[in-house]
């Protein structure tokens, strides 16, 4: 038995050491770029697929022996950042290139996982054609860019004119402070029965959305000059409790659900909120007024399994106001996408050179085409052909003069999650406006290691 | 595992004798035959302790450290610090009542009773009524665990069949998902896992003599008697498997919960595998969640020190 259990002990270790190793081959090789993107759960959604083979294409025409590797995370938004982050830990998984949303973008680089691009971006023509908010999303503290944004979105009100003219609202809808979205519902819920007279994301199920299109919507639009933060005070570096915003912002949500002016309570905590308010309660007619973002359209396109082409003709589109309507009289929240390169990147010039072959005109203004992207770069903003392209677009690449970006630092995702605590709060009636405010300070507090300042 | 018990009476039989020059040889010849024995079961003990305690181990630190997936440079030990803040959280003990809620509701009551329930009852049925149940059963237990967790979420939702059922009977209907989390999520949790009870159960009833049960009923027992009596005695080391087993896999469900109720509305259905995942990956704190985990660890752990005792018990 001995003689045979030795060499088997052998072999056994053999296979372990081996199988351990597995990992360790980095498979980097100087002439492949490797790009991690964001599949699309949906599979009839191939439109960043076909955009990237594209490009590929392209690229390997005009880099001969040059190879790209394309290595998709197919996962929805939350799973998709882990997976990334994991991946940018190591030298052995980290790809050449990745797509990095503007929300998560400050925490990965203070984490140290991405590579300033300013070498590159000095030496690069077409940088200049990006507007200055937009080349602010990927910038860090220190001051450095990493990322090239491919796009941005912008929010406002979405309305269904056919409930407004049963309701005796205009059809050119343009509300001027909060008090007349509010009246517009009420009349709505008086004169239409049977549909939801608007709907806001909240709470913690609609996740980020209730934060962004939700809450930010409403607390930026309470401050009184355009570039003043109400969520967090750059000059400090801290973040805000205690405002007179936060609590008014809270208590236009408290209103909507308290005279039922929103979709029932469990409706709007339902985790797809998001889908239904897409899918169904706007294209079925059943919804008044939402508030939400530009690439509504997205859904509604040709081939994506709910088509809705005669969308423009049955939706309005307003932008939000300011609270009181004071100046700047609108306010939109802009979010959006970047091609960042891994610090631990094999070949990084070769990812740059790839963004450079994404970022030419024509393929931009392609991709914000299939995207219902809106447009970061004037050039393409200013093409009649972009413009022409869907309805709407105008409206929204207009909103992005008065739009604001969240103040993304790496406490963000946390501050965000206690907003969206404090709306479910106020949602349901659990808590009073104060009560809800009061606790956010505490969670703020917790979040951001007491790094607050009261205003 | 256990302490050893201080040798009691009549255990030390050989009194310490004068220097005995046997027993090193025997020492040796001990080792040596334990080594030979020990070589065939040695690459396992080698890849479990590769692949199961070298990760555990790693755990281990990582709760002990400040560890984030994103937004840190480098972490570093803290201690019990992820502790304390965990029992300092509101949400934590939240999650700890919440679980133990799931897991006596789901396994302790409501697997385990019926999936005794059915395998008695099975036992007197017929063999076509035996097949279908049996079938229907076990569909449910096979279902993955998120298939399970979207036929049920359209079970127990405002438009769903429950409540379809429910206005036809002209009963008022629920938001069962947003009224009652916990007890919907824990409904499904017993129609998922009571076929693996019933599935033990049957094995176990099985094995009870016949002759037995017959001589209690001669001698006039009525059934719940012989339940009482004879069965549930008889059957007692199944039934403390079967609590262990089933705890362990109810203490660990996340799938189900994630798709019926993301641990809403509010924290009300958050169990403490799903609020560990929201701090170690919504919220990118690794460290924090890894000690949760490691609490989720005790809490099974103490589950199974109970049935391990039930278990030890001679019948």
């Amino acid at each position: 038995m001995r003689p045979t259990a030795v060499p088997l002990l052998l072999a056994t270790l053999l296979t372990a050491t081996a199988l351990s190793a597995c990992g360790s081959d980095s498979g980097s090789d100087p002439d492949t770029v490797k790009i991690s993107f964001k599949q699309s759960t949906d599979n009839s959604i191939k439109v960043m697929d076909t955009y990237l083979a594209d490009i590929k294409e392209q690229f390997e025409k005009a880099n001969p022996g040059k190879r790209v590797e394309l290595v998709p995370i197919k996962a929805p938004d939350s799973e998709y950042y882990t997976k990334l982050q994991q991946m940018l830990r190591s030298p052995k998984t980290a790809p050449d290139l990745v797509y990095e949303d503007t929300f998560l973008i400050n925490s990965d680089i203070t984490s140290g996982y991405l590579k300033p691009l300013d070498p590159y971006l000095a030496k690069w023509d077409d940088w200049s054609q990006f507007i200055d908010t937009a080349k602010e999303a990927a910038q860090a503290e220190d001051g450095k860019t990493y990322g090239v944004p491919d796009g941005t979105d912008t929010r406002g009100l979405w309305f269904d004119k056919a409930i407004f003219k049963k309701a005796g609202l205009p059809a050119d809808w343009q509300p001027a402070n909060w008090a007349d979205i509010l009246d517009a519902a009420r009349a709505i819920k008086a004169k239409v029965p049977g549909v939801i007279p608007m709907n806001i994301y909240t709470g913690k199920p609609a996740g980020e959305a209730a934060t962004m299109q939700g809450f930010e919507m409403l607390l930026y639009g309470t401050a009184s000059g355009a570039n003043e933060s109400p969520l967090y005070d750059p000059a400090s570096k801290k973040w805000i409790t205690g405002s007179q915003g936060f609590k008014d912002s809270l208590e236009f949500v408290e209103t909507v659900f308290k005279e039922k002016l929103g979709p029932d309570v469990s409706d709007a905590l339902d985790p797809n909120i998001a889908t239904r308010v897409r899918g169904e309660f706007l294209p079925e007619g059943k919804l008044g007024i939402n508030l939400d973002g530009s690439w509504l359209p997205q859904d509604w396109l040709e081939g994506s399994g709910h088509e809705w082409p005669e969308w423009s003709q049955k939706l309005g589109l307003a932008y939000m106001p300011t609270q009181t309507g004071q100046a700047p009289s609108k306010v939109s929240m802009s979010g959006g996408w970047t091609w960042a390169i891994p610090s631990k990147a094999s070949n990084p010039d070769l990812a740059f050179d790839f963004i450079r072959t994404m970022q030419t005109k024509e393929n931009a203004q392609k991709w914000y085409i299939a995207n219902s992207g809106i447009s970061v770069r004037t050039d393409v903003a200013e093409d009649p052909e972009y413009v022409k392209a869907q309805p709407g677009i105008k409206f929204f690449t207009d909103l992005v003069a008065s739009t604001h970006y969240r103040p993304a630092y790496p406490a963000y995702p946390k501050v965000s999650t206690a907003i969206q605590e404090a709306m479910e709060g106020v949602t349901t009636g659990d808590s009073s406006v104060e009560e809800a405010a009061k606790n956010y300070d505490e969670e703020l507090k917790t979040a951001t290691d007491n790094q607050v300042i009261e205003k | 595992m256990t302490s050893a018990p201080p040798a009691g009476p009549g255990v030390v039989k050989t009194a310490p004798g004068p220097a005995a020059p046997l027993p090193p040889p025997a020492g040796r010849r001990d080792v040596r035959r334990a080594l030979t024995r020990a070589l065939p079961v040695s690459p396992a003990v080698v890849l479990l302790l590769l692949f199961l305690a070298g990760p555990i181990a790693y755990c281990a630190y990582i709760a002990f450290t400040d560890l984030q997936l994103t937004g840190q440079a480098e972490s570093s030990f803290i201690g019990f610090d992820n502790f304390k803040a965990a029992f300092k959280d509101d949400a934590f003990l939240n999650a700890v009542w919440l679980t133990l809620v799931f897991t006596v509701l789901s396994s302790l009551i409501g697997q385990n009773t019926l999936g005794l329930t059915l395998a008695v009852l099975m036992q007197r049925a017929s063999k076509p009524v035996r097949t279908v149940t049996g079938g229907i059963v076990i569909a449910a237990w096979v279902l993955p665990e998120v298939v399970a967790g979207f036929l049920l979420y359209a079970f127990f939702r405002r438009e769903g069949t429950l409540n379809a059922v429910l206005d036809w009977l002209h009963l008022p209907s629920q938001n069962w998902l947003f009224t009652l989390p916990i007890l919907a999520v824990s409904f499904a949790n017993v129609w998922r896992g009571t076929a693996f009870s019933m599935l033990v159960y049957s094995a176990a009833l099985n094995e009870i003599p016949k002759e037995i049960t017959e001589a209690a009923e001669v001698d006039g027992a009525g059934g719940w008697r012989r339940m009482w009596h004879i069965t549930l005695p008889m059957i007692r080391r199944s039934i403390g498997t079967n609590l262990m087993l089933n705890t362990l896999q109810t203490l660990s469900v996340f799938g189900l919960i994630w798709v019926m109720t993301r641990g809403g509305p509010g924290n009300r259905s958050q169990t403490l595998p799903l609020f560990m995942y929201e701090q170690a990956f919504q919220k990118s704190m690794i460290g924090y969640g890894t000690a949760v985990a490691l609490l989720l660890l005790v809490v099974g752990s103490l589950f199974s020190l109970v049935y391990m005792r039930l278990l030890r018990t001679e019948v």
